[in-house]
């Protein structure tokens, strides 16, 4: 099978947003087909999508080259997508063939290729030591190459992932730590546990660490250039800490965003147990409990306001820069919606013959 | 003593009916896990943060914590999101939980619950679907429960908080509605999985009682084979048995409840009357609970024939691979055509 992967030979430091932004419409447009194919029951259990980081994602693999090593989390659909996985064995993969990416042994949360070497894992944090693995073998076998690591704030605070930073640094490993902060631990604001902040904790193990605003593709783009060229040069590791929104939440279903956008029939089926608790005798005195109901409501803000809207979408933003050329995106925006009309319509060809979800 | 059945509660109803319960008379137990205040906000909202803890992303460090937080007064309840996460925290039960009262002569007890949820069969994957129930009790001073009903359910959570040691309360994610409805359906209509209705839902007692720690159940009397089992499984093996009871069949079906201690004793009886074992475990087949089963009866010298039926490998993604991986009626069923033809 002749894949066609996006190596970028040399190392661009000059942003073209044009291709940047194909590559995170071909993301956007892929996530949406798999949260049709998640609403119709085509994928059974949990699915966690990108939509959202897509400037975070395209701004770092953009700069990556053949024998640069990717530990993804449990969003590892965009990252692959933009590396230039084949779409329809990911489809079938996600639609659980075994002629799928993994023989239908992965789903979208372990998903693997080698020949990327890219490696995804459910596992909250364990990219840090994955990352940190996949750049010693880059600085023993292959010295100009570098690894990156994926996650979210709130992996931050796993021990494994502190211990990642510190054995990078000891080790001076070509490894970007690239945090993608929407300020949500599942459905827990994360800095209601999160102790200080975390570009100085970075810092205080001893690497670079630098705040981008992760829905602006062309500053993730040149951030992460400067640092990765640093990382090719055995200056050791690096963290980026860039911040965006999840427009669906934690996952599909999310449970505040079911509130939030169903209020009446969530309402319904939670408030029975909500009113009991909070009248019933026998724990904190009432006008905490409603301090309580308190904190819960704040958390459902923080998720609606993470849903998608013109300020936090990354391609809305790239969008505006480059309609001054409407022939030309237009032009892209075809053939991106093609290529993943065409994905999908081939993954869902045999469908009925091969089975699947 | 087992109150009036008057009320009929889901599994996770249950669950949550006896820790409200608890709470409410007991201060000292506490509740943590990520995203307490969202999972558990009926919890949250009664007994406030200071008894019902959101944590960061850090299982280690508060699975380690609670350890010591039951060696201080305190009777901890952690909530795993899934049972496979207990990866992450291991040392705390491997190396600290289960060994300090030993390393205390006895003398120092560690009153911790652990609460995890397990199992599969709704297409999530190899690390959020495993069941873990045999390789957790192996570890020698952890108690391991997992019950199958909603009344087992309530009443193994008080008999889990009664408990003066670590116990691992394993919730299966087939018949936890709640927690099924959040990792699962997300909402959607649209997905169907195979869900043992008695065990999802059903008559639970006015008032929770404990039951005694290592009681397993009979749940069908039989004289050809004995089925033994637990969680999910229990009721494959019911199932299993109807239709064998067409074929001429009598098996009984054994409902374990807890793997560690094991109800050896009950184990044993039954299967000295069929001679007959088939266990149906969905944890891993080898080194595993199922051998425990059939060196149970071998050391009380029963000559009994034997076979099992068990998940084998990683769990596939796939829904189909996953079908053929997990142990499922009709596998039972040929397995028990098998053993009785031995």
């Amino acid at each position: 099978m002749g894949r066609e992967f996006v190596f970028f030979e040399e190392e661009t430091m000059e942003a073209d947003l044009w291709s940047l932004y194909r590559q995170m419409l071909r993301s956007r447009l892929f996530e949406e087909k798999v949260m049709e194919l998640w609403d119709v029951g085509h994928i059974s259990g949990e699915m966690h999508l990108g939509l959202g980081e897509e400037a975070i994602i395209a701004g770092v693999v953009s700069h990556l080259q053949e024998g640069d090593a990717m530990a993804l989390d449990h969003r590892g659909t965009p990252p692959l997508v933009m590396r230039g996985i084949d779409l329809v064995s990911l489809l079938r993969e996600l639609l659980g063939f075994e002629d799928g990416l993994c023989g239908g042994w992965g789903g979208h949360m372990h998903l693997f290729s080698q020949e990327l070497l890219a490696a995804s894992t459910g596992i909250v944090g364990a990219t840090g030591p994955m990352g940190v693995g996949f750049a010693l073998s880059a600085q023993v076998l292959r010295p100009h190459n570098i690894a990156v690591a994926f996650f979210g704030e709130g992996a931050v605070n796993q021990g494994m992932v502190m211990e990642s930073l510190n054995l990078a640094v000891v080790w001076n490993l070509p490894v970007l730590f690239v945090c993608k902060d929407n300020t949500l631990s599942i459905t827990t604001y994360s800095p209601s546990v999160t102790g200080g902040n975390l570009l100085e904790r970075a810092r205080s193990f001893g690497m670079k660490a630098r705040d981008v605003d992760g829905t602006d593709v062309e500053q993730v783009f040149s951030c992460a250039g400067e640092l990765i060229r640093e990382l090719r040069d055995q200056n050791g590791p690096a963290f980026i800490l860039a911040r965006c929104a999840h427009f669906e939440g934690h996952m599909l279903g999310d449970p505040l965003l079911r509130v939030v956008r169903h209020p009446l029939q969530r309402g319904k089926e939670i408030s029975g147990g909500v009113v009991r608790a909070t009248l019933s005798k026998k724990g904190i005195p009432r006008d905490d409990r409603m301090k309580n109901l308190w904190t819960i409501a704040s958390l459902l803000k923080k998720a609606a306001a993470g849903q998608k809207k013109k300020g936090n979408d990354p391609i809305y933003l790239a969008r505006q820069k480059l309609l001054k050329d409407k022939t030309h995106l237009y032009q892209i925006e075809k053939d991106v919606r093609e290529e993943i009309d065409e994905a999908l319509k081939a993954a869902l060809l045999t469908a009925e013959r091969d089975g699947g979800n | 003593m087992e109150g009036i059945e008057m009320r009929k509660m889901s599994f996770s109803e249950a669950i949550e009916d006896a820790l409200l319960q608890a709470m409410a008379e007991d201060t000292r137990i506490i509740y943590m896990g990520e995203d307490a205040h969202t999972y558990r906000m009926n919890l949250f909202v009664r007994f406030g943060e200071k008894r019902v803890k959101p944590t960061p992303i850090s299982e280690a460090a508060f699975l380690g914590a609670a350890v010591a937080a039951a060696m201080t007064g305190l009777k901890p309840v952690v909530e795993f999101v899934l049972v496979d996460f207990i990866g992450v925290a291991m040392d705390a039960l491997l190396n600290h939980a289960a060994k300090i009262r030993d390393f205390s002569g006895g003398r120092w007890n560690i009153p911790l619950v652990v609460r995890a949820p397990c199992g599969g069969g709704y297409g999530d994957g190899g690390q959020h679907e495993q069941s873990l129930w045999g390789w957790l009790a192996h570890i020698p001073g952890l108690s391991v429960v997992v019950p199958s009903n909603p009344k087992d359910a309530g009443r193994l959570m008080l008999t889990a908080l009664e408990h003066e040691n670590p116990v691992i309360y394993c919730e299966h994610g087939l018949l936890a509605d709640a927690w099924l409805e959040y990792m699962g359906r997300g909402g959607r209509k649209s997905v169907q999985y195979d869900i043992p209705s008695e065990g999802m839902s059903g008559p639970v007692p006015d008032r929770w009682e404990p039951i005694p720690l290592g009681k397993a159940a009979v749940l069908r009397d039989g004289k050809d084979l004995t089925l033994l089992s637990l969680g999910v499984g229990v009721h494959r093996c019911l199932e299993a048995a109807l239709t064998l009871e067409k074929k001429g069949v009598s098996a009984s079906v054994i409902d374990l409840r807890t793997v560690a201690p094991l109800d050896r004793e009950t184990i044993v009886a039954k299967v000295s009357e069929s001679g007959r074992m088939l266990v149906v475990d969905e944890d891993y087949k080898s080194f595993g609970l199922s051998g425990e089963l059939a060196a149970t009866v071998m050391e009380a010298g029963v000559p009994a024939k034997f076979r099992r039926v068990c998940t084998e490998t990683t769990i596939p993604y796939s829904r189909l691979l996953e079908d053929e991986t997990l142990p499922g009626t009709e596998k039972i069923v040929d397995a028990a055509l098998v053993l009785l033809e031995e």
